[in-house]
């Protein structure tokens, strides 16, 4: 088990055309992912790495199964392309595209909650998802995951590679990696994904990345709560970020005094998180803690015995 | 990108909006002229910038004639207007002239993206005048939110129920608020606010202030925008990083740092802190960071004068670590710095990369990981200050 991608799930790369969409098809698929088709708008019939193109996603479906869609396209595109992708059937959309305007995102969100409440869109502005070992549908570097038993969620691209590459060292590896990106309106939030986490048998802590903005760390908080009993870490980026600037995503900016980090650590610890304060420790301290918590529950065991 | 208040009234006023007459001048001549064609006093001068809080600040004057118009404007232009909102403070370089409105009560009007519902919503109170994030604070109740359903829009019920909630003329603020809406939909605005929304003697709705803020991700269907942004309001080195496709933030410390993606920069900022020292700025190449813009962001980077030694981290996917280093090498020459530069990197031939360093003769020095690499930046950093 993992969530959302395994080695089942076959990808149909939007934009395949392009030299982005043709260079990560590539990657996924010599990462071992099941990428069965790309889709280009009167491209269809040629062929990409091997990998057969299509005019539309619905074509896509018909003739080779696909169920995940990983999108390429340029930002003016972008909606409708998530569009399209959830219309043919796909049930997985990752949205790699960075910059799409904010009054189109509302529109398709508000389009995706209300006709596929039971898809799943992550993303976007996000590097993607990845099950180590199984598969790899985004942009991250594979050889920096590695498979074990945590699971990632993250807002960031390459603090989400720093986090798992230190998982990674330390040998606890990942479960899935998520990453939901750093727009202000996106397909899975911090929450949903912690809810999947919790209910996968295989991962067995969570560590959630979160950076100021919004209040989705804040909600997240609020579940772990009251429905996990998985031990949760997180690291909160942008302690130093000075209020009312945008820090590189459209969604990490503090407006009104709200969206600190200092107010995300808080609500985080009081739910029982543990909260890393020097990023460069990350793995040190899920592995030191997991393995104090384990030593205790053995110790607990061999007393009850 | 934000509008003055001048570009947002004359976009206000082409919607059929009541603005107070008036006119921008970006000279004291120009002034004059704008003061004779309105023909009347009392006027209000208001310097053009990009903060809020101008009133207290002296960036707004009522003048009774046309000396105190002249001493009013000669004390606004050229000058550089600092309030408490942005204390670094904002070149002024034009003027928003315009006839005198006789208040009675103030409110507050705003469209903005509430990111908890996903949806646009409409926020008014009858605290106008004030920072809504005050009034917000202090009284929750003050303020009204109507959420706008992204498929059918703002509906005049709910701008009817917001009219008999804080007391306006009904007809006139639906026509108002259905034509701000407009506004804010057509110029795929992230903020269209009205603060304060004034009825004035005769009960009649004025728009005192407007301000406009444009989504930048959707500037390619709004070039005429893109075209009257006054770039003297920004940093310039945050518009020459813009050119290069770079996120780049002045902040006031002394250690420089240059990061692929921006929650890894926003990381490593907070790991200076951690390691004792200031970062000098927020930084982001961009995930996927490619030798020329990495290039590009040196030359930005060393620009800044409170650098004292720089920190690059860079964690590579894609990118090669021997690459990374060719660019950082060519960087650090053409620029021609002595300024320590600690390099982070992990990525593939990471070792390469690290020899490629050593041997170029410049003033690098590798770490082994974010901890270490922002420690001796640090260190350097307080050594040369």
């Amino acid at each position: 088990m993992s969530i959302i991608v395994d080695k089942n799930t076959k990808v149909v790369v939007q934009g395949i055309t392009g030299k982005e969409g043709s260079f990560h098809a590539l990657q996924c698929k010599n990462y071992g992912t099941k990428v069965v088709a790309g889709v280009t708008p009167g491209k269809g019939g040629q062929e990409v790495e091997g990998i057969p193109v299509f005019n539309t996603v619905k074509e896509a479906v018909e003739e080779t199964g696909a169920n995940c869609s990983l999108i390429f396209v340029p930002a003016p595109f972008a909606p409708d392309a998530i569009v399209e992708a959830l219309d043919s059937g796909i049930s997985v959309v990752v949205c790699i595209t960075e910059g799409i305007p904010i009054h189109d995102m509302v529109k398709v969100k508000d389009y995706l909650k209300k006709n596929y409440p039971e898809s799943v869109l992550i993303g976007p502005n996000c590097p993607g998802i990845i099950t180590p070992g199984e598969a790899k549908v985004g942009i991250m570097p594979g050889h920096i995951f590695k498979k074990g038993r945590v699971g990632i969620v993250s807002r960031s691209g390459t603090l989400t590679y720093e986090a798992a590459y230190q998982l990674t060292k330390v040998g606890l590896g990942q479960s899935t990696a998520v990453g939901i990106g750093g727009d202000p309106v996106h397909g899975l939030s911090h929450r949903e994904v912690i809810e999947m986490f919790n209910e996968d048998p295989e991962t067995e802590a969570i560590l959630l990345i979160g950076e100021i903005g919004g209040t989705e760390e804040e909600e997240a908080a609020e579940y772990i709560d009251k429905y996990v009993d998985k031990p949760v870490f997180a690291y909160i980026a942008g302690i130093t970020a000075p209020p009312g600037k945008r820090m590189g995503h459209a969604g990490a900016i503090i407006t009104g005094g709200r969206g600190t980090a200092k107010a995300k650590m808080e609500a985080l610890k009081e739910a029982g998180v543990y909260v890393i304060e020097n990023p460069a420790f990350i793995g040190e301290t899920v592995a030191r803690t997991l393995g104090v918590l384990e030593a205790s529950q053995e110790k607990r065991t061999c007393e009850a015995d | 990108m934000k509008l003055h208040e001048h570009q947002a009234k004359e976009i206000l006023a082409k919607y059929g909006l009541p603005v107070p007459e008036g006119k921008v001048a970006f000279s004291l001549k120009e002034a004059v002229e704008v003061a004779e064609e309105l023909g009347e006093f009392p006027l209000v001068v208001k310097a053009q910038v990009h903060c809020g809080g101008r009133g207290k600040a002296g960036g707004v004057k009522i003048v009774k004639n046309m000396e105190e118009l002249k001493e009013a404007v000669e004390n606004m232009l050229g000058t550089v207007l600092k309030t408490f909102q942005c204390p670094e403070g904002k070149p002024v370089n034009r003027v928003w002239i315009e006839k005198a409105t006789a208040i009675d009560k103030e409110y507050y009007l705003g469209i903005t993206l509430d990111r908890s519902s996903e949806r646009h919503v409409l926020i008014a109170s009858a605290s106008g005048g004030m920072e809504i994030e005050e009034v917000a604070k202090e009284d929750p109740t003050a303020i009204i939110t109507e959420v706008i359903d992204p498929v059918v829009g703002l509906m005049p019920y709910q701008l009817r129920r917001v009219a008999f909630n804080i007391g306006l003329p009904v007809k006139e603020f639906v026509n108002i608020g259905m034509k701000l809406y407009r506004i804010y939909e057509e110029l795929d605005a992230s903020l269209v606010e009205i603060n304060p929304l004034v009825t004035d003697k005769n009960g009649s709705i004025v728009l005192l202030d407007a301000k406009i803020d444009v989504d930048d991700n959707a500037l390619f269907r709004h070039k005429d925008m893109e075209e009257i942004e006054d770039k003297s309001q920004l940093d310039p080195l945050e518009v020459e990083a813009n050119k290069y496709g770079l996120n780049y933030i002045k902040l006031k410390g002394n250690v420089g740092c240059m990061v692929n993606g921006a929650g890894l920069a926003m990381t490593t900022m907070d790991i200076i802190k951690l390691a004792g020292g200031e970062p000098a700025n927020f930084l982001d190449v961009g995930g996927g960071a490619n030798v020329e813009q990495i290039s590009n962001a040196f030359r930005i980077l060393t620009a800044d004068k409170d650098v004292k030694a720089v920190f690059v981290n860079i964690f590579g996917g894609i990118l090669r670590c021997d690459r990374l280093a060719q660019g950082l090498i060519e960087a650090v020459k053409n620029v021609k710095t002595d300024i320590p530069i600690v390099v982070r990197m992990e990525g593939t031939n990471v070792e390469e990369g690290k020899r490629m360093l050593k041997e170029s003769g410049l003033n690098f020095i590798s770490a082994d990981d974010m901890w270490d690499g922002a420690k001796k930046a640090v260190e350097l950093a307080g050594r040369y200050e």
